[in-house]
Order: C-alpha cells, then sequence, then structure tokens
C-alpha cells in the first residue's frame, strides 16, 4: 500500500501546490474545478517525476511558513536600503563586493531556495555555483564589511533552512 | 461608504508606493554602469513596486464586492522567477568576463561558469587584463 502511494504521488506538496495554483487560476472556487485540480496535481508530478527523482527526505512545513515571515519581512527592508542606496550613493563611492558561502546543506532544493532568498533580498544576488556545487558565489551591491554579509546570510538563512531539509 | 472611502485611499498609496518603487528600480538601471551592480536595482526593487501595484489591484476588486485572487499568483510566479533571470544575467556577465573576476571557492576547484571542458578553451571568452 505504502509503495503504490508512493508511485501515485511522488511529491504529495507539489500536487497540493499543483491543485492549489489551478484553483486560483480558475479564480473560483467550486468542486468541480478543485476535483480537476487534483487530478492535475498527480498526473503531472506522476509524468515528471523521472526529471526529480530524489524525495527529500524531511520538511517541516511549520518552520517553513515562518521562515517566509521572515524573508518578506526582509524583502522589505531591503528595498528600502536598496532604494536609499540606489538614490544616495554615487557610482564613484559605491563598494560592490563578492562574496563566497561554503554551504553546509546538501540538498539541491534546499540550495535552490536558498540562492533564491539571497537574489530576493537586500542587495545581494546569488551568481554561481561550484563545479561540485558546494559553495555558492554571491554579488553585493554596497558594503563596508563582506564578511559580516557572509554571516548573517549563514546564520539567518542557512541555518533555517538546514533546519527545515532535515 | 466609509469602506469604500478609505478602500479607495488605500488603493491610491499602494499605487504611489509600487510606482514609487518601481521608478527608483528605473533610476538605479540608469544610473550605475557596471552590468553586475545594474543587476541589482531591478530584481530588488521591482519585487516590492509590483507586489505593491498588485495589492493595490487585488485590494480595489475587493472593495468593489468581486474578490481576485489571480494577483496572488502573479506575485508567486514573479517570486520564482525573478532569482532565475537575474541568476542567469550573472552567469553570462560572469562567462563574458564582462565583471571583475570572482574569489576562488572555499570548497571545490572552480565555479562552474568558468569550468569550461578542455576541448572548449579556444572558444571560450579569454580573461581580460
Amino acid at each position: 500500500m505504502t509503495r503504490f502511494y508512493n508511485w501515485l504521488l511522488p511529491h504529495p506538496l507539489l500536487t497540493l501546490l499543483l491543485a492549489v495554483v489551478w484553483t486560483l487560476l480558475q479564480n473560483d472556487v467550486s468542486a468541480g474545478m478543485v476535483v480537476f485540480g487534483v487530478i492535475l496535481g498527480i498526473i503531472i508530478p506522476r509524468m515528471t517525476s523521472i526529471w526529480w527523482p530524489d524525495l527529500p527526505k524531511g520538511f517541516h512545513i511549520g518552520k517553513m511558513f515562518s521562515y517566509c515571515l521572515i524573508v518578506m519581512w526582509d524583502i522589505l527592508v531591503a528595498n528600502i536600503q536598496v532604494a536609499w542606496i540606489v538614490l544616495s550613493v554615487p557610482n564613484a563611492k559605491l563598494k560592490p563586493a563578492w562574496i563566497a558561502v561554503p554551504l553546509k546543506l546538501r540538498q539541491p532544493e534546499a540550495i535552490t531556495l536558498l540562492a533564491g532568498t539571497i537574489t530576493l533580498t537586500p542587495g545581494t544576488v546569488s551568481c554561481d555555483l561550484s563545479n561540485e556545487g558546494h559553495s555558492l558565489l554571491v554579488h553585493v551591491l554596497h558594503t563596508d564589511d563582506p564578511d559580516a554579509v557572509l554571516e548573517d546570510i549563514k546564520t539567518r538563512y542557512e541555518r533555517r533552512l538546514e533546519e527545515i531539509f532535515v | 461608504m466609509s469602506f469604500e472611502i478609505i478602500g479607495t485611499y488605500a488603493v491610491a498609496l499602494l499605487l504611489l508606493i509600487g510606482a514609487g518603487f518601481v521608478i527608483v528600480g528605473v533610476i538605479g538601471l540608469l544610473k550605475f554602469n557596471d552590468p553586475m551592480t545594474r543587476l541589482h536595482a531591478p530584481t530588488k526593487v521591482g519585487t516590492v513596486g509590483i507586489g505593491a501595484l498588485l495589492l493595490a489591484s487585488m485590494l480595489y476588486s475587493f472593495v468593489q464586492g468581486e474578490g481576485s485572487l489571480h494577483e496572488m499568483l502573479i506575485m508567486a510566479f514573479l517570486f520564482v522567477t525573478a532569482p532565475i533571470s537575474a541568476h542567469f544575467i550573472a552567469k553570462v556577465s560572469i562567462h563574458m568576463r564582462t565583471c571583475e573576476t570572482p574569489p576562488a571557492p572555499p570548497q571545490d576547484t572552480t565555479w562552474s561558469t568558468l569550468d569550461v571542458a578542455e576541448e572548449d578553451r579556444e572558444i571560450a571568452p579569454q580573461e581580460q587584463g
């Protein structure tokens, strides 16, 4: 039974997400649309599971939720900081820097989330992975202390992601 | 009645905030003079700018009495796709050597964009200066 369940739903969360997205796309919550969304949510992960074979082992939804809230708050603060830098710092005084982040995370899903978070938050863009995927290259728009930014990324985001993906 | 008035003012305020952030993003795009720093302005300021505009649209349709949740999806897709396009633009500028060479990674041997196969070295862009 468990094997059948695993075969039918290779990614249960993806199924749920697809059903919700489909219902939102229709902009109307009715039984028919929800059922059709669930059908799509079963067929699509089943058909594409060849390209996403490894199921993330553990995944804490509660911690993911609080992580999303923290990131959203950071995005807001970040935007105001970046807007201020854009308007007030002249080009000659701008101090862009590269930061190489050694990764403790190993799961591709977790690294993708970390890279996405870094790009969405204050003045940092994740630019490249090392050839075996154990380091992340980050570009900072304006900083006096690159080490502080590195420390911030590691304690604020990576540590939390380690707790989400166990 | 007063509900509609408050709603209208909130929508106007959100539109102003959104437009403000978008214009800052455009200014940044025009002002910075290096591809890597230029990348920062639209990816950051764009998210809250467009987010506020979409929130205004959502609020407006709720005030009008016909709820709309399409905007949530637009925002979600935007947040998922913006980092990917930024990542690729950054990879291109590393590949074309139009920015400073990044420092060596602390783990592993080199960055994946600079990791060109032996037989392709001749056609790869060469280090400048």
